[in-house]
């Protein structure tokens, strides 16, 4: 399910939200950079969802515990409250129905962490406006008919998503394209503005 | 003297070229049948040697018609283990490192005790009076031997198909004797599908005159005919549409033209044809009507309440989990309804899904993913058990 993984510039941003010992859920883990990180650093007790069968192997291979199966279809059969932390990083514009995804990951974590790339980045926002074309860049590099993204939103867009299903956003944090962050206390505008990548920490 | 006599004329069933060990009365073996079955005997191999904390012990466990020959040759067909692919001197399963324990289930034919085995009651073969065997009795078995080696905990539990039941059978019975499970292209239960083509093979064993009602031992015969059918239907059952079309397709065997007649015009009859043969030369037709009940009567959610997730409440064990894209006698949902109990269980468990075209059989090929799988995950469970890196 990671699409992106060479851009999880947010993985430090992640991990740095994460406490030790924590049991977490890493829903589209790739190939398990971050659980491997939080296993050594944290000793986190990490899981993961990942549904290509490379990043699973790889995974495994690592001697992480990781599933093979799709965010859209698969997180339903996880129980109540079963994890402190979920994560969904890069991910949740490439699942079909973002509103339930975001709601399962609510259900079945203490808390939700979900990054995922601005759409409302100055770049994007100027390809559209001067070039009138679907912005591909660094960070979005697909075209917009081959793209696995196709739920794209805006920080501002993923805020309202929050308020409608119900989820508390305890921290925000807005970074930029080398995954620095972007001063803490600006205004939502400024960061949808400026905010390549956005990571938000959820609660129910 | 005995140990000379060509394996072809030995009796496998009772006096097997294997390492065999003896139940007494003192040890009956307690059938989910209800009965006790005594004098009994667990055939079995093993590969490696067992260490001195007796923590490197991998109980592998064989498919319906496998036996404890995992690494070594056959000594009826001759052919190479049936998972000698994976096990062995620095393979995947390493016995350099691993003491390796494959033994042949109850109600099998080639060493433990099984239909074709001598009734001590009668003096003849049991036949159908062996009462019908299941997943748990076999585990049960296999329990009293791992015992026999004083081994507390088994390092891993490995098999595929009905071996992946005894697999799922020992960690919801035993968690803690299992510290890794790795059951392959199975399921939680047998589905009616399976159930139906089960049943098929065993009418066609019982159909053959030869079968006798079970007593062709004794009378000197074998429903051949019917086993071999029996295996021609189930073999289908292994491969995949595409498989078969990428290696037969609709080519014929051994003329030019179609005859206009029931002889094996296409090479898919004839290869059929061949698999059904071969079978009967090295399995007892009634272990097959047992095997194939065995599997047909495996439920673990319903000895659990009907719920699944119950059978491994509170478990450690670790898992991997894997099946095969293009199996659909255990597709990839049936593995997908283990992962999602062991998940609500909270156990530790990993799920691979191999994209192949082979078919259920592929567990038994060598299929690359499936060994870089394994490989993983044996090393991972070796580091979180304490062992030395290979």
């Amino acid at each position: 399910m990671s699409v992106n993984t060479a851009q999880r510039v947010d993985l430090e941003v992640v991990a740095d939200l994460i406490p030790p010992r924590a049991k977490v859920l890493d829903v589209g883990c790739g190939d398990g950079e971050l659980l491997e990180l939080l296993q050594n650093d944290k000793q986190v007790d990490g899981r993961g969802v990942e549904i290509s069968q490379r990043g699973v192997n790889e995974c495994v291979a690592r001697g992480l515990f990781v599933i093979q199966g799709d965010a859209d279809t698969d997180l339903g059969f996880y129980p109540d409250k079963g994890f402190d932390f979920v994560v969904l990083s890069q991910t949740l514009q490439a699942t079909r129905n973002p509103r339930e995804v975001l709601k399962h990951l609510l259900r079945i974590g203490e808390r939700a962490i979900v990054s995922f790339p601005n759409f409302g980045h100055w770049r994007v926002r100027l390809s559209l406006l001067l070039r009138g074309r679907m912005p591909v860049t660094k960070d979005l590099p697909y075209s917009w008919y081959d793209t696995p993204n196709i739920h794209f939103c805006t920080i501002r867009d993923f805020v309202n998503l929050c308020e409608e299903v119900g989820a508390k956003v305890e921290r925000a944090t807005a970074l930029d394209g080398n995954g620095k962050k972007i001063g803490v206390s600006l205004p939502w505008w400024f960061w949808n503005f400026f905010g390549q990548q956005a990571v938000f920490l959820l609660r129910r | 003297m005995e140990a000379l006599r060509p394996a072809k004329n030995r009796d496998e069933a009772n006096d097997p070229s294997s390492l065999v060990l003896r139940f007494g009365p003192d040890k009956p073996l307690r059938l989910d049948a209800g009965i006790q079955l005594s004098p009994f005997q667990i055939a079995y191999q093993t590969y490696g040697t067992l260490n001195e904390a007796r923590s490197n012990a991998i109980l592998v466990c064989h498919a319906l018609t496998g036996d404890q020959h995992v690494a070594n040759p056959n000594p009826v067909t001759g052919k190479p283990g049936w998972w000698e692919v994976l096990i062995g001197p620095g393979k995947i399963i390493d016995t350099d490192r691993f003491f390796v324990i494959c033994s042949n289930v109850v109600g099998g034919c080639l060493g433990s005790t099984g239909p074709a085995s001598i009734n001590p009651a009668t003096g003849k073969p049991y036949g159908l009076d062996l009462p019908v065997i299941t997943i748990r009795d076999m585990v049960r078995a296999q329990v009293m031997l791992v015992d026999h080696f004083g081994i507390d905990r088994l390092f891993c539990v490995m098999g595929g198909s009905m071996g992946g039941m005894q697999v799922l059978e020992w960690a919801a019975s035993y968690p803690e004797r299992v510290f890794s499970a790795l059951p392959i292209a199975t399921g939680p239960r047998h589905s009616s599908q399976n159930i139906a083509f089960h049943e098929v093979g065993r009418q066609a064993v019982m159909a053959d005159p030869d079968w006798r009602g079970g007593k062709y031992i004794e009378a000197g015969v074998r429903p051949k005919k019917g086993l071999a059918v029996a295996r021609m239907a189930a073999h289908i059952t292994y491969l995949s549409e595409a498989a078969l079309h990428r290696k037969f397709g609709r080519n014929l065997q051994d003329r030019e033209a179609l005859t206009f007649g029931f002889d094996a015009d296409f090479q898919i009859e004839s290869y059929l044809r061949h698999q059904g043969m071969t079978f009967v030369d090295r399995f007892d037709a009634n272990s097959y009507l047992y095997m194939t009940r065995a599997m047909d009567y495996f439920d673990l959610a319903a000895d659990h309440g009907g719920l699944l997730a119950e059978a491994f409440r509170g478990i450690q064990t670790r898992f991997c989990v894997v099946s095969f894209t293009s199996d659909w006698l255990f597709p990839t949902e049936e593995s997908r309804s283990i992962v999602h109990a062991l998940n609500a269980a909270g156990a530790p468990v990993s799920f691979v899904e191999i994209e192949t075209d082979r078919g259920h059989d592929a567990f038994l090929l060598d299929e690359p993913e499936l060994f870089a799988a394994i490989r993983g995950f044996i090393a991972s469970a070796a580091r979180a058990r304490g062992f030395e890196p290979a």
